[in-house]
């Protein structure tokens, strides 16, 4: 195999490791802040270690943003939810129906995806508005189940065009009509498209930061991202509340990729259209 | 696949109000968003009067958005570099067989999973001119008096202050590259890199004349992911910046987001987020359009 020598062995391990350093000091000091009792957050001390471990930075954060960490949920399971129904939907008709020019409209879905948000945002509030849900979590998830459309749709396609068309057509012949055996035989083969769209869809709704701070305006109601943002705006430079705070909104996407890395990945490569 | 008539009209009534909906959101709001970018609206009370080009004519006559695009393309153009090529190095490393790889790709990949929004508060402190990377540096003996994202400096059009972002984003993005490179090099053939190997090859001459020409689609791919990304800049900046002194760390999405929703220059912030728009649909539209031509 290649590297042979010991010499490139032990370069290509040093390497390695020196880049997962890098990786891994920024976590360093996100604990390191985090874990250090008020009066030893300076600037000055950054680089050292706590004298003693306080939880206070944990408990002050965790009390100003435990109502955002329960909307982030009230937000993210929904749009799961319905990017995972809507998804396999139409990424069965994408793959197996088609229709005349299915594969332009496709293509025109796909693009969505790439697009800037920015782009549709001020029609986007003007709409939401009159539809009278500007400024809810309601109104948050309709507009990530919408704009998280074409890639779901597209992670099913992926999927689907994978299974042999033979089993529809089985299921067919044995008297089901199409989406009776859609239901009775893909669903039950879809789980690992499920997991794939709903890990991205949780990862980005989680994560995303544009749609949040446009459209919910009320810090009782925003999800954690916006409130981490506000904390970290604040005049107080209360660095351990801040880590701590930054930690708590990383930890629920790192638990999923933690668990289900393998499916993460195939989400990331789909993000890359090729699937 | 076989389908009869009555279920594909089915499919196709299920299928109508999904696409409706999607094509209005996607669609009809960049059409939207082209008519206010050619009105006079300009504040609270919406204003359609038609004024042509003038939001445009605008934006050039300042100097805030020229340097904005200057600052995209030199971040751009920083950010696909680093990420290109440590991703490459990253994904050979463990393609020519490593112990424990399963944790170095772990330790590579998560930052994947954390927000910008996050990365951008973390960031904005380790690399504080007054503290962070530069306090770490002096306790070594160093006298570090790089200014990071707040220097003025610049080289020409490029701003220093974006060796910052650059560095947080690559932070979070090396690990996208690296698995696809890793997922490409997977895909080679055997054969191919043995025979290369039987007439006497070396590994540099293996890596650039057998294996580079293998993946470059996929080199191709993570070009556009990553460019887009760069295009789209908004989250890592905000949190990590905003748009810095004169404008150092500024991008056409701060610029927009702060004219538009803090400032109430509705027609302004509309010219800006259709020039956006054509940024991305010059480098996606061509791809797509190979992409599903490829497939047919």
């Amino acid at each position: 195999m290649v590297g042979k020598n010991k010499v490139g062995v032990a370069v290509k391990y040093i390497l390695a490791i020196l880049f997962a350093l890098m990786f891994l000091f920024p976590v360093f000091v996100l604990f390191n802040t985090a874990l250090k009792p008020f009066a030893e957050v300076s600037i000055t001390k950054m680089w050292i270690l706590p004298t003693t471990i306080s939880f206070d930075g944990f408990r002050e954060a965790f009390i100003k943003l435990s109502g955002n960490f329960k909307n982030s949920f009230l937000l993210v399971i929904p749009v799961c939810t319905l990017s995972i129904m809507l998804g396999a939907i139409c990424g069965f008709i994408f793959s197996k129906i088609k229709f005349k020019y299915s594969n332009i409209i496709f293509a025109l879905f796909i693009f969505g995806m790439f697009i800037p948000y920015q782009s549709i945002l001020i029609p986007l509030v003007q709409t939401l508005r009159r539809m009278g849900i500007y400024g809810s979590i309601g109104g948050l998830v309709f507009t990530h189940t919408v704009y998280g459309l074409p890639i779901s749709t597209l992670m099913f396609r992926n999927y689907y065009a994978e299974v042999p068309d033979e089993l529809i057509e089985a299921g067919v012949i044995d008297g089901l009509t199409i989406w009776g055996s859609f239901r009775q035989l893909m669903v039950p083969l879809s789980i690992p498209s499920v997991i794939v769209v709903l890990i991205w869809q949780f990862t980005s709704v989680w994560n995303d930061f544009l749609f949040a701070v446009i459209i919910t305006q009320d810090s009782a109601i925003q999800p954690i991202t916006v409130a981490l943002q506000n904390l970290a705006g604040s005049q107080v430079v209360e660095w351990n509340i801040q880590m701590a705070g930054a930690i708590i909104a990383a930890l629920p996407p790192l638990i999923v990729y933690m668990f289900f890395g393998k499916y993460f990945v195939q989400g990331l490569m789909a993000g890359s259209v090729k699937g | 696949m076989y389908c009869p008539k009555s279920e594909k009209r089915k499919s196709f009534l299920i299928i109508l109000p999904i696409m409706i909906v999607l094509f209005i959101f996607i669609y009809g709001f960049i059409g939207w968003s082209i008519k206010v970018s050619f009105s006079a609206w300009d504040g609270i009370i919406r204003n359609n009067d038609f004024v042509g080009f003038a939001n445009y004519k605008e934006l050039f006559t300042f100097r805030r958005f020229p340097v904005d695009i200057w600052n995209t393309i030199f971040f751009t153009l920083l950010f696909m570099i680093v990420c290109i090529t440590g991703g490459f190095i990253l994904a050979y490393m463990i393609y020519s067989g490593m112990k424990a790889e399963g944790l170095f790709r772990t330790i590579y990949m998560f930052p994947l999973a954390v927000a910008f929004v996050i990365s951008g508060v973390l960031w904005r402190w380790i690399l504080a001119p007054e503290t962070g990377i530069n306090l770490l540096f002096r306790m070594m003996g160093f006298s570090a008096e790089f200014s990071w994202y707040v220097s003025t400096k610049h080289i020409g059009p490029f701003n220093i202050a974006l060796i910052s972002l650059v560095i947080a984003a690559s932070w979070e993005y090396l690990g996208y590259t690296m698995a696809m490179f890793l997922a490409g090099l997977r895909a080679i053939p055997q054969q191919v890199i043995e025979s290369a190997k039987i007439d006497g090859a070396g590994k540099l001459r293996t890596i650039f004349s057998i294996i580079l020409p293998q993946i470059k689609p996929i080199v191709f791919s993570a070009m556009i992911v990553i460019g887009h990304v760069s295009l789209k800049i908004f989250d890592l900046a905000y949190a990590m910046t905003g748009k810095g002194p004169n404008f150092v760390t500024d991008f056409p999405g701060l610029y927009m987001f702060e004219t538009t929703f803090r400032g109430n220059h509705y027609g302004e912030g509309a010219a800006i987020s259709v020039f956006m728009l054509l940024l991305i649909a010059v480098i996606i539209v061509p791809y797509l359009v190979s992409t599903f031509k490829g497939e047919e």
